[in-house]
């Protein structure tokens, strides 16, 4: 855990000293911005809550969470530092543990920072602040679990751009699983059984069902369990693939 | 002794291409080991699976008695490993990187400030501190690396091409570096500098198609040159025919060899029948036919030239 903790620290800490953090925070406030009240009609809907804000996430993450994640390893890699890394007395998993979370609570304060909306829809009116928590606590897990996805994606390929490609495709896959989009392939050849399942696959029917208000536990599982195979494969990737 | 450092039938392929093949070797403490090969012989292979950050496909690797495999944290804690390259992070200062690399070594307070500080002053690094590492010339980057490798005192040091792009002053800093951290380490470097083998090594390695093909001590590695203890003679006043004849009847010369010389000079080499030091003989013939000796030089062998005989039948046939 200690290992864990010091990547962390050193990873978070890299974002800060490059411009990569402030250009990020700023286009994703800026977007949540544009999204939020002209593409979400925040102030046309006439209610006082935040969900043409949230519900614009899960897009909004589609394109920044892999911009993120794109140089967790893939990065690491080109320069030659997993080298240095892994030959230091630390197991590939508290790397990858530690890469993982220090990008996610960067994501989190990017997130964080949105709080001003929250006040202000508060000061318009009475919103259902229980569900903006919610809300907030499924925004999070979205970009966590893009993340995890982008992590893996990041240690199969030397070059950013390739793994930010990947990661944007296999995250709108995870995104549009429970969508005709992605059904409609698998309906005329798969047994139900499969397609129900992959239709189960879905973040944004559950991340939907989180912004409702209520926190349900086959939702958190189905984030944990997505965050946890994916850094269970990241760890792999990156276990194979380091010396190439 | 007991081996600090035991390797045994190493073997790495990479698809059809065998890179190291069946490598055993030990080492105890003090003991200075130069890795010298063409590129592509396995040097660097054989250091990554030291460490840890390859899988050998056969074979062991033991350090203080921990297998790599089954215990690496533990092999890792023990070593302190320069890449090629020294490829370090770039976006942050070398203050920054020595700190990171002492939390993940366990350092902590005091303990680990004296010791980054200490490993900063062996290497120099002060001017730099805090300039992100991307800015620094290849000197400083080099440093940096080695900074890192020695941060925690390890007692098994491996360093791949330590001086590869350096300046002559820096090389001799680095090898006067590697000279005081001798003694109760195990170092293994690796180089196709063979000079730097003569420098600080006290044990020589040569690696040739993955596999050992010399394993001995740089001063019998020069012994086995056809140069060992031959004899550079440069004379004035001598008649050209009349000195290769006398100085060919020396009975432990070979065969005798006309060199460049200046204007009015004769510079001859005479090569050893028995590798037998001759000079002796060589000054009393001079002054018996009353030549003066402007240069005399007792050759002590040509590394490259053992290298090149050892190393090249091998990569030909690979």
């Amino acid at each position: 855990m200690h290992n864990t903790w010091v990547v962390f620290k050193r990873e978070l800490g890299s974002y800060f000293s490059t411009p990569i953090a402030y250009v990020f925070l700023v286009i994703f406030l800026f977007l949540n911005g544009i999204f939020g009240f002209y593409i979400g009609h925040f102030l046309q809907r006439n209610q006082a809550d935040l969900m043409s804000f949230f519900s614009l996430h899960p897009w909004l993450y589609l394109v920044l969470v892999p911009a993120v994640s794109m140089r967790l390893w893939a990065e690491e890699r080109r320069i030659g530092s997993v080298e240095l890394l892994l030959t230091l007395p630390m197991s590939i998993g508290e790397a990858v543990l530690g890469k993982f979370l220090a990008a996610w609570a960067f994501t989190g304060i990017a997130l964080a920072l949105t709080f001003p909306m929250w006040i202000m829809v508060n000061y318009l009116g009475n919103p259902d602040n229980g569900a903006i928590v919610t809300s907030y606590i499924g925004s999070f897990l979205v970009a966590g679990g893009f993340l995890a996805i982008g992590s893996c994606l990041s240690a199969l390929t030397k070059n950013q751009v390739i793994a930010f490609v990947l990661s944007v495709v296999v995250c709108l896959l995870f995104l549009l699983s429970g969508y005709p989009v992605v059904l409609d392939f698998f309906k005329d050849w798969a047994p139900a059984a499969v397609v129900s399942g992959i239709s189960s696959f879905s973040v944004l029917s559950h991340y939907s069902s989180i912004t409702r208000g209520v926190v349900d536990l086959p939702d958190l599982i189905y984030f944990a369990a997505l965050i946890a195979f994916w850094l269970f494969a990241s760890a792999v990737t990156v276990d194979n693939k380091k010396a190439d | 002794m007991e081996p600090l450092l035991e390797v045994r039938n190493l073997t790495r392929r990479f698809g059809a291409i065998t890179a190291v093949d069946d490598i055993s070797f030990s080492l105890v403490p003090g003991e200075v080991l130069g890795f010298l090969g063409p590129n592509g012989a396995g040097k660097s292979t054989t250091m990554k699976m030291v460490t840890g950050f390859l899988p050998p496909t056969r074979g062991s690797v033991r350090v203080a008695g921990y297998d790599v495999r089954r215990s690496p944290t533990e092999v890792k804690r023990r070593i302190g490993y320069l890449p090629e390259g020294a490829a370090a992070y770039q976006d942050i200062s070398p203050a920054g990187f020595l700190e990171f690399v002492a939390e993940i070594r366990g350092l902590r307070g005091a303990d680990k400030r004296r010791r980054i500080q200490r490993a900063i002053e062996l290497v120099h690094l002060e001017p730099v501190l805090h300039q992100p590492i991307e800015t620094l010339s290849k000197g400083f980057k080099r440093r940096v690396g080695f900074a890192q490798a020695i941060v925690h005192d390890p007692p098994v040091l491996i360093m791949d091409e330590p001086t590869d792009g350096l300046d002559p002053n820096q090389k001799h800093e680095v090898r006067e570096l590697i000279r005081t951290m001798a003694g109760e380490k195990v170092i293994i470097l690796s180089t196709h500098i063979l000079e730097e083998v003569e420098a600080v090594c006290n044990r020589a390695m040569v690696i040739a198609a993955g596999r050992i093909v010399a394993d001995t001590t740089p001063g019998d590695l020069e012994a086995r040159s056809a140069l060992h203890n031959a004899v550079t003679v440069t004379l004035v006043g001598a008649d050209p025919e009349q000195a290769q004849e006398m100085l060919g009847q020396i009975s432990q010369v070979k065969r005798v060899e006309r060199l460049d010389a200046p204007e009015g000079q004769l510079r001859l080499r005479l090569y050893p029948s028995q590798h037998k030091p001759f000079v002796n003989q060589v000054s009393v013939t001079a002054q018996q036919q009353g030549w003066e000796i402007s240069e005399l030089l007792v050759e002590r062998g040509r590394l490259d030239e053992v290298f090149r005989d050892i190393t090249l039948p091998l990569s030909k046939a690979s």
